[in-house]
């Protein structure tokens, strides 16, 4: 693999950029594997990278049933935050923060991480109230959070509609500095470029068909290209779990349901932050083309679809024009959807399964792509060890059945 | 646009309605255990490809009905009343992706099984 430097570059710029190496391998799946993980999304392939270079296991699988990063990697509106209002979760995407904040040197690939900063806008006293009870409780958690009235607040967005005669006027907001964006696709190819680099197996357009279960013990997959065996295997597959674990028999508490995204035509810069708002319900930046990104909400019946509905997008349009006027006239480029997996309290699942082996890693729902590195940072420790690291403990499938759920219902920002 | 026939009122938008979940989820009227309580609390099915769910005409007749969908195409395959039992339909031989997929029973997770 080239190490990637101004050196590597300037030489390639002489060379007339002959001399780049192809950036990750395409081996045919071999018949036994130390781990396998359904699922070559960024959770996926993160989770094999610090598989191979954190816990040193020898022969690891990804098998991802069609493209890398052609989920929900690809199609989420890479904001990246980690204000979350219960210790649980804010610990763990606040791991996932840190290790985005040196993930460019760690991978050696430019993932764009831009930390922006993220703005939640407050539309009523109630919505202060609750905004503001997240906002100290970010604090108490030790994530940064700044409160901005309305007159701070319209000196960062000039082009926020901050009048009080708005339909739904802006009252305050939060403000999280070390939040911010970035680039997806780099996300998936410079994970699995460096975990190729550790000898991980990266195997494309290889659907998992069914599983090979022996008294209660999983040893291996079949899938379009030929049965693989492994006694240990984490499902990352988003919003077709549910069918995977149907596959190998148990059920799972989830609901897929199409989340849509938009883009504009490429526009002078003009939002430099990330802004969300959960009364009009939009949230929107500007990408490093120019592109003004719009997050929609999900479809409200579970769907495999990948399309979701007009109205939807509609309402997405409709709250940023009601958001910033001056983007009434702006041009859509692109419209599309993610399969998103939804738990009944709207936190993530890493958990064991009911098949001794086999481990879950899903429910991220909405949110997962800002939480990439550390869902696989603590999804590989899972697997290497059996065990959850602390900070993964309170995500078990075991809460369905005690009761002590992870409410993040609506305190993500935007209520999905 | 996602049209739902309803029973009373006869086809309209798919934004009148609310998606009411998965159709026949029955509340448990005996004493069950804690997995029991927790499987009707929190599990459902989320089949990819036919799915009978409960919708509810919000913006209509405010009546509940069950519906019989494809969550692939989201095409739509019968719709009727709650008291009454599910309709026989066929599958559309023009539908894009009309095959069920046979999925394996479903078994609940129990305490023994959970770590």
């Amino acid at each position: 693999m080239t190490h990637y430097s101004i050196l590597s570059l300037a030489r390639n710029a002489l060379i007339g950029h002959r001399g780049w190496s192809q950036v990750w391998r395409s081996p045919e799946p071999q018949s036994q594997y130390d781990a396998i993980i359904i699922g070559g999304g960024g959770h996926g392939l993160a989770t094999a990278y610090y598989l191979a270079k954190e816990h040193r296991l020898g022969k690891i699988a990804v098998l991802e049933k069609a493209w890398l990063g052609g989920g929900n990697t690809g199609r989420n509106t890479t904001i990246i935050r980690s204000n979350y209002l219960r210790p649980e979760s804010a610990a763990l995407y606040d791991h996932a923060l840190k290790l985005w904040e040196r993930l460019s040197q760690d991978l050696n690939f430019n993932v764009m991480f831009s930390q922006r900063g993220v703005v939640t806008l407050a539309h009523s006293p109630h919505e202060v109230r609750v905004l503001r009870r997240r906002h100290f409780a970010n604090r108490a958690d030790g994530i940064d959070s700044k409160w901005l009235e309305t007159d701070a607040l319209q000196d960062i967005l000039p082009h926020l509609n901050c009048s009080s005669k708005a339909r739904y006027p802006i009252l305050g907001a939060a403000l999280q500095k070390r939040g911010g964006t970035a680039r997806h696709d780099a996300v998936a190819w410079g994970y699995a470029r460096a975990a190729d680099s550790y000898g991980v197996d990266i195997i494309q357009n290889c659907e998992v068909t069914g599983f090979l279960i022996k008294n209660n013990q999983v040893e291996g997959v079949e899938t379009t290209r030929g049965l693989i065996r492994s006694s240990c295997i984490g499902l990352a597959a988003a919003g077709h779990s549910s069918v995977l674990a149907a596959q190998a028999g148990f059920r799972l508490p989830l609901q897929s349901h199409p989340l849509q995204a938009l883009v504009s035509e490429p526009l002078k810069p003009i939002l430099h932050l990330v802004v969300m708002s959960g009364a009009v319900h939009g949230y929107l930046s500007q990408s490093d083309k120019g592109e003004l990104v719009i997050g929609a909400g999900i479809d409200p019946n579970p769907s495999y679809t990948q399309r979701g509905t007009v109205n939807i997008i509609a309402d997405a349009v409709r709250a940023v024009i009601e958001l910033f006027p001056c983007f009434s006239r702006v041009r859509m480029l692109r419209q599309w959807a993610g399969t998103v997996d939804i738990a009944p309290d709207a936190s993530p699942i890493i958990s064991k399964t009911p098949v001794a082996g086999l481990y879950i890693n899903c429910g991220w729902g909405t949110g997962g792509f800002k939480a990439t590195p550390g869902s696989g940072h603590v999804f590989a420790h899972l697997l290497a060890t059996g065990e959850a690291p602390t900070l993964a403990q309170s995500f078990s499938l075991e809460r369905f059945v005690t009761g002590q759920l992870i409410d993040e219902h609506g305190a993500a920002a935007v209520a999905h | 646009m996602i049209l739902i026939s309803c029973p009373w009122c006869g086809a309209r938008n798919i934004t009148e309605f609310r998606s009411g979940g998965e159709a026949g989820v029955r509340r448990p009227t005996q004493e069950v255990s804690r997995q029991e309580w927790g499987d009707y609390l929190y599990f459902r099915d989320n089949p990819k490809g036919m799915r009978t769910e409960r919708w509810f005409h919000r913006h209509g007749c405010r009546q509940w009905m069950n519906v019989a969908r494809h969550t692939v195409t989201d095409e739509i395959f019968a719709v009727w009343p709650p008291h009454q039992a599910m309709p026989e339909f066929k599958v559309d031989d023009l539908s894009p992706a009309p095959e069920v997929e046979n999925r394996p029973e479903l078994r609940m997770v129990t305490e023994k099984d959970l770590p």
